[in-house]
């Protein structure tokens, strides 16, 4: 047996316990596995929320874009406009990194540079628009532009040398093998 | 109700397309639903177990240095959304909690993924995804300690 298998092996007998531990949970009323259980479902619906609609829009974005645009704006040539592009987008991505990722996947297919795609995954964490508006709420405004000024230069180089690095070594991003 | 009329107008505007898009979709979707799958089982599990009131304690206590390590500890290994995150943080800061420490929490807790693991290394593979969160890390160590300098908490002497 190979060691694929093993690894699918192994989840599955994890997957098991896990669901066997939350009904055994219920059944002896032990708190904090009704929590565990109870953050599953809450979290379930929160994803389910946003996933499929999410996944419509990346589907539509890969029958509709052509490839032509994402290389021109979001390509190797594009340079740092490029990661301002990349920012912008990510600026309205709902979610987070989970939705990052998928579409990231897409601009990668459609041919944009990694170093962009790397920007637009950091960005989407933390310059979202609405979730940086909620936050400034809470921690004040000077808070949230201290934070947007110092992080978008550093996640700009940090992508550019890291996406450099791994263009350089022919690395790709898989859809989810 | 944007992407339902996003939608609808794809269909008037090309009815085949819109099909093709909707079946990418799905298979996009259902091919990485394992790896979703783990991750909230991950979150589920991990919040299960520090509940909001151990990170309260712990923040609420430690000194700054102290305080940003725990909390770029905490920030890192869980996931919650922001209308959890950022009223906690509200709290945090009544309770006395600086700033620095805040900004590690907030910007750990958003771009450094340990549950998102199984998820992020299905695209990006292993080596990268570590790399990746590694580097996000050192970011929020940086953004941590920028806004500690701003707000007058470190290097009070300048």
């Amino acid at each position: 047996m190979d060691l694929r298998k093993v690894a699918k092996y192994a989840n599955l007998v994890g997957f098991i316990a896990y669901f066997l531990f939350l009904l055994f949970s219920f059944w002896k009323g032990f708190e904090p596995g009704k929590k565990i259980a109870f953050n599953l479902g809450y979290f379930s619906i929160e994803m389910l929320k946003i996933l499929p609609l999410a996944f419509i829009l990346i589907g539509l974005f890969e029958v509709w874009i052509k490839k032509e645009t994402i290389e021109k704006h979001f390509g190797e040539k594009s340079g740092l406009r490029g990661h301002i592009g990349g920012i912008l987008l990510a600026g309205t991505t709902v979610g987070g990194l989970y939705v990052a990722f998928p579409v990231a996947y897409s601009l990668y297919g459609k041919g944009a540079d990694l170093g962009v795609i790397f920007t637009y995954i950091a960005a989407s964490a933390i310059c979202r628009i609405p979730m940086t508006i909620f936050e400034a709420s809470f921690l004040g405004i000077k808070f949230s532009i201290i934070r947007l000024f110092v992080s978008i230069p550093l996640i700009i180089i940090s992508s550019m040398l890291l996406g450099k690095y791994l263009t350089k070594r022919g690395h790709a991003i898989k859809d989810g093998e | 109700m944007l992407i339902i009329i996003t939608i609808a107008i794809s269909f008037f505007a090309d009815r085949n397309k819109t099909y093709r898009a909707i079946k990418i979709a799905i298979k996009k979707f259902s091919r990485i639903l394992p790896a979703f799958a783990a991750m909230l089982i991950l979150v589920s599990i991990i919040l299960g177990l520090i509940p909001n009131s151990i990170i309260l304690h712990y923040l609420g206590k430690s000194n700054i240095s102290k305080g940003v390590i725990m909390a770029s500890f905490f920030g890192s290994i869980t996931l919650m959304p922001g209308f959890i995150a950022f009223p906690l943080c509200g709290i945090l800061l009544k309770k006395g909690v600086t700033y620095t420490v805040l900004s590690a929490f907030t910007t750990t807790l958003m771009m450094v993924g340990f549950v998102t693991f199984p998820l992020e290394k299905k695209y990006f593979g292993v080596k990268v995804t570590i790399l990746r969160n590694l580097l996000s890390l050192f970011i929020a160590l940086i953004v941590a300690i920028t806004t500690g300098i701003f707000f007058g908490e470190i290097f009070t002497w300048i």
